[in-house]
């Protein structure tokens, strides 16, 4: 029951936020606070319970269950369960929540109860996606996480909102459209099949299916997470819809929504589907390595603060891409990192965008510079997690974008050895960042205040969690481990041989792994 | 005609009844509030009867009508939903001048007929039933508002008496050939057409040319923007729900049994149909700078999209428009229910997509309940209209109706556009005045939009008991 506990304090806290908004502005914030305080207290006591018990490294099992009658009549139920990387997601989904709520303390002028409401929807829909193994539950989830998300960019967005909220939206809903057919195309197939109508995610795995027909629903699926993702032709939305949210939807949206996809394709995509997936393999990582590539170059090109952070989460999620093809032990763990450390070194960097905007009204960064000799604080962070997103060791970018490196090198070679390409233009993108924000001349004379004790706050814990994750990755491994042993049980077709990928073996894997570990 | 039959036909008689009372009151004293309870009342009364008619089971009253289960089912959505109506109507007339009892009477009339189609299994009473509803809607629509709504309702009358021509051409040649009027004979002469059977075709193909005026499904869909425009809103409420709802349920029920399937060139015909109403419903309502022809091309792509499940077969078909069918009332009702409760612009309907600029600022309530509506249409989680265009994509994919799969995708993707757009209108910052705020929100008005929006939430989140009551009632063995 702890499972529908955890989907349902958000839910709760958004409503109460909303109607308690009427008593004044600072309670909304309050009861956000306090239930995302306590959602991630109950996550704290459930992973420490579980690493105790010794139950994250028993591959095969869920953590915790919860298996509910809902609409029987289409063989739907209401079926969540926890596994490792579930846990992981969960907790960096409550604290960028956390981090977005005492970011936008003071930014949000207007309507801060309906705010805070679809904040916190947000959050329990995308905890949803996290714990369903129902397809028709996880679709449920997966759709609804949108429409708080385009309030949020639509009434408390910049100028060019209502554009990028129908590009967002309409990008997205059209190719969840797309999954949704795919979905009830498998549920037809396996209940033909088996003569059970059923979305029950572990009864769908193994369905005997046409290499044409798994294709065609591998299809399906992979649209609507590539979507997300974003892959490279399907990305467009993402730059509009970053830029124009207000600082929280675009900690939300980096740190969040695009996670969805990359766990899509994890969960449901590759074990529903593994000989199709295998096959459509070299094609992904390709558009992966071009991702990478792509979305560090544009990075590089744009004026606009918040648009440059927008393109370099393409090129970060390339390497989830990569890494979750790739499909090896190093390159998933590397792949779960690269999520947790992308979500925290971009949200920051969207949180440092939007208090620039805050200060001085303008995301644009030639009309910025000089800036550290009156903000040194907001300059520390910025170079900090410039740094990390560039791939500095001894941060959390670095250990997972390294581990899908690795993992790739063995799937193939010229992809790995292209893909590392991307640290190189990182470099130059991060370090155009810096000079042109906090160094060089202050030509406009702008005198700023510096970080104040809440801002200070959110970035001295979004530092911690960089640095832990950079220094000291084995717990976060330690726990995501037993979920992809399972994961890769269920995908145990993909590596089958064929035609299409002779370098992945999944033999020395395990050998390699202890060094990737220890990094 | 025993006594049992009586008892099935109590939901009707009741509906008559009250009619005729409401004729004898206004003659009396004329009393807007009074006329309203005995209309509530008459429709409440025949919604308790449909439990007694239905412990006298299925039955053929007479070869006309058929009192089954699903015949009651639907009799109990035209219920529910002229109950709707009534209550926007009272909110919607109380604000304007003019005679307001005889909207009530005709209601009732109109409501009788979409029953009695619902419940017909005869070409007679399936006439008898669809003219009930259009002459009532005559009035209705061109009911005193002004110059538009007479135009309207002369469009009205015209586009009907055509498609009830086209209608009874197909149903001389299907009896001249067969020489019955009764479906369920119909259905058993179904085998021995194959060979000579151009007349039959011909003659079904009319017919479905005349339900699909009824329905505006496109090419037959040129009437409905004007009249949607011009009708008083809740009257376009009751054309897009209850008349639809009664004349879909009607060619369901004649089309399962007389069955598509076997018959290519219908099966051709429909899917035609069907792909056009989809893509040229979203795509027309995308040009749309007024909320009730948005809505008007919006309906007729909703009715594209249930001919997906309508086409499909099996038991799950029927249980799929069903239930799509009740969501879609639900919500449509509501929508037109906000455009009724609607603050005035200078006396008229607020009906450009511009005096919604800023309502949630304004109105947060009303524009809050407009939204769920909005999103329902569209289709997002937590309202009916997720669960019911699920269920009609879980018919299409299970029949393999791939192109019909694919352009309701489609169409869905558009219809984002254009509903988002009016949400988005209402979050703007308004820039003027604009329309003029009266202070109190009728109560009546209140009532129905939550009981629809009500509806919408349980049918979104736990459907499951009402899956349940379409499944056990409203099934077409």
């Amino acid at each position: 029951m702890i499972l529908a506990w955890l989907i349902l304090l958000p839910f709760a806290g958004g409503l109460l936020a909303w109607l308690a908004a009427s008593r004044g502005d600072a309670w909304p914030r309050w009861i956000s606070l306090i239930a995302l305080l306590a959602e991630l207290a109950a996550l704290a006591v459930l992973w420490a319970g579980f690493a105790r018990g010794g139950s994250l490294a028993a591959p095969g099992r869920w953590l915790s269950e919860l298996d509910l009658s809902w609409i029987p009549a289409l063989g739907a139920r209401f079926h969540l369960a926890l596994d490792g990387v579930g846990l992981l997601m969960l907790l960096l989904t409550t604290f960028l929540g956390i981090i977005a709520v005492v970011a936008s303390w003071e930014g949000i002028g207007y309507r801060t109860g309906f705010f805070h409401f679809n904040l916190l929807w947000i959050l329990a829909a995308i905890s949803g996606v996290f714990l369903a193994v129902d397809l028709f539950l996880f679709y449920f989830f997966w759709e609804l996480m949108l429409m708080p998300l385009y309030f949020i960019i639509g009434i408390w967005g910049h100028e060019n909102r209502v554009y990028a909220t129908l590009k967002f939206f309409i990008f997205t809903q059209a190719s969840s459209l797309v999954m949704l057919v795919a979905i009830l195309g498998l549920y037809f197939v396996h209940g033909r099949a088996s003569g059970n109508y059923t979305f029950d995610y572990l009864k769908l795995l193994g369905t005997p299916m046409s290499s044409f027909t798994e294709m065609a629903l591998m299809l399906g699926f992979f649209i609507a997470f590539a979507v997300k993702l974003p892959v490279l032709p399907l990305h467009s939305w993402l730059p509009d819809a970053h830029t124009e949210a207000p600082t929280a939807g675009s900690v939300h949206l980096a740190g969040l929504v695009l996670k969805v996809g990359a766990f899509g394709m994890l969960r449901f995509l590759i074990p529903l589907f593994p000989h199709a997936a295998s096959d459509f393999s070299p094609l992904a990582m390709t558009l992966a390595v071009a991702g990478i590539l792509y979305g560090a170059l544009l990075a590089f090109t744009q004026t606009d603060l918040k648009r440059m952070v927008a393109y370099t989460s393409i090129s970060h999620m390339g390497f989830v891409l990569l890494g979750v093809f790739a499909w090896n032990q190093l390159a998933l763990e590397g792949a779960v990192i690269v999520m947790i450390a992308h979500g925290v070194s971009t949200g920051a960097l969207f949180v440092i965008a939007g208090d620039l905007q805050d200060r001085i009204h303008s995301r644009d960064i030639d009309r910025m510079g000089g800036l550290w000799s009156m903000m040194p604080r907001m300059g520390g962070a910025a170079l900090l997690f410039a740094l990390a997103s560039l791939g500095l060791p001894g941060l959390g970018n670095f250990v997972g974008e390294f581990l899908v490196l690795l993992g790739a090198y063995q799937a193939s070679i010229p992809l790995a050895v292209l893909a590392s390409l991307g640290f190189i233009v990182s470099t130059v993108y991060a370090l155009w960042l810096v000079q042109g924000v906090f160094l060089g001349v202050n030509r406009r004379k702008l005198r700023l205040p510096d970080y104040n004790l809440r801002e200070s706050a959110v970035m001295a814990a979004l530092i911690v969690v960089i640095t832990a994750l950079g220094l000291y990755p084995q717990p976060v491994l330690n726990t995501a481990r037993g979920a992809i042993k399972k994961l890769s049980g269920y995908a145990a077709g993909y590596h089958r041989p064929h035609k299409a990928d002779p370098g992945a073996q999944p033999g020395p894997v395990a050998g390699v792994r202890r060094q990737g570990g220890g990094s | 005609m025993s006594g049992q039959d009586f008892v099935s036909l109590l939901p009707l008689t009741v509906m008559a009844s009250a009619a005729v009372l409401i004729m004898l009151a206004v003659s009396v004293r004329r009393s807007h509030l009074f006329v309203l309870l005995i209309t509530l009342a008459g429709l409440a009364g025949a919604a308790a009867m449909l439990p007694v008619a239905a412990q006298a089971g299925p039955r053929n009253v007479t070869s006309l009508l058929v009192i089954d289960g699903y015949a009651l089912f639907y009799t109990g959505l035209i219920l529910a939903a002229t109950f709707g109506v009534a209550l926007f109507s009272f909110v919607y007339l109380r604000r304007r001048e003019g005679q307001q009892e005889e909207l009530y009477l005709l209601l009732l009339l109109a409501a009788l007929g979409a029953a009695v189609m619902a419940s017909s299994s005869h070409f007679a009473s399936l006439f008898l039933g669809l003219e009930l509803v259009s002459s009532s809607l005559f009035v209705l629509i061109a009911y005193p508002r002004g110059r538009v709504n007479i135009e309207a309702g002369v469009k009205y009358l015209i586009l009907a008496s055509v498609s009830t021509t086209f209608l009874l051409f197909g149903m001389a040649l299907v009896y001249a050939q067969t020489g019955t009027m009764e479906f369920a004979r119909l259905a058993a002469l179904s085998g021995s057409w194959d060979g000579g059977g151009a007349l039959v075709a011909t003659g079904l193909g009319l017919m479905a040319v005349g339900l699909g005026f009824k329905l505006a499904l496109v090419p037959f869909h040129m009437w409905a923007p004007d009249v949607y425009q011009g009708a008083p809103a809740p009257v376009t409420a009751f054309v897009a729900t209850v008349s639809k709802v009664g004349v879909f349920a009607l060619a369901l029920r004649f089309f399962g049994q007389v069955g598509i399937r076997p018959h290519a060139h219908l099966f051709l015909l429909f899917t035609i149909v069907a792909v056009a109403s989809m893509l040229a419903g979203n795509l027309l309502a995308l040009l749309q700078d007024n909320v009730k022809r948005m809505l008007a091309y919006s309906s007729i792509a909703h009715l594209g999209y249930l001919l997906v499940a309508f086409l499909a077969d099996g038991p799950l078909a029927v249980t799929a428009v069903t239930f799509y069918l009740s969501a879609y009332l639900a919500t449509m009702l509501g929508a037109f229910g906000v455009l009724a409760v609607m603050p005035l612009r200078g006396g008229a309907e607020a009906e450009a997509v511009h005096d919604y600029r800023g309502l949630f600022w304004r109105r947060p309530w009303l524009a809050a309940a407009f939204a769920v509506i909005l999103f329902s249409l569209a289709g997002i989680p937590m309202t009916a209209g997720f669960i019911g265009k699920f269920y009609l994509l879980d018919a299409g994919t299970g029949s393999s109706l791939w192109l019909l799969v694919f352009s309701m995708v489609a169409g869905s993707g558009i219809s984002i556009y254009y509903y988002l757009r009016l949400v988005v209108m209402m979050y703007m910052r308004p820039r003027e005045a604009g329309l003029r705020e009266s202070a109190s929100f009728p109560l009546a008005g209140s009532l129905a939009l939550s009981a629809a929006l009500g509806v919408i939430f349980w049918l979104g989140v736990y459907p499951a008991p009402f899956i349940d009551m379409i499944e056990k009632t409203a099934n077409l063995k």
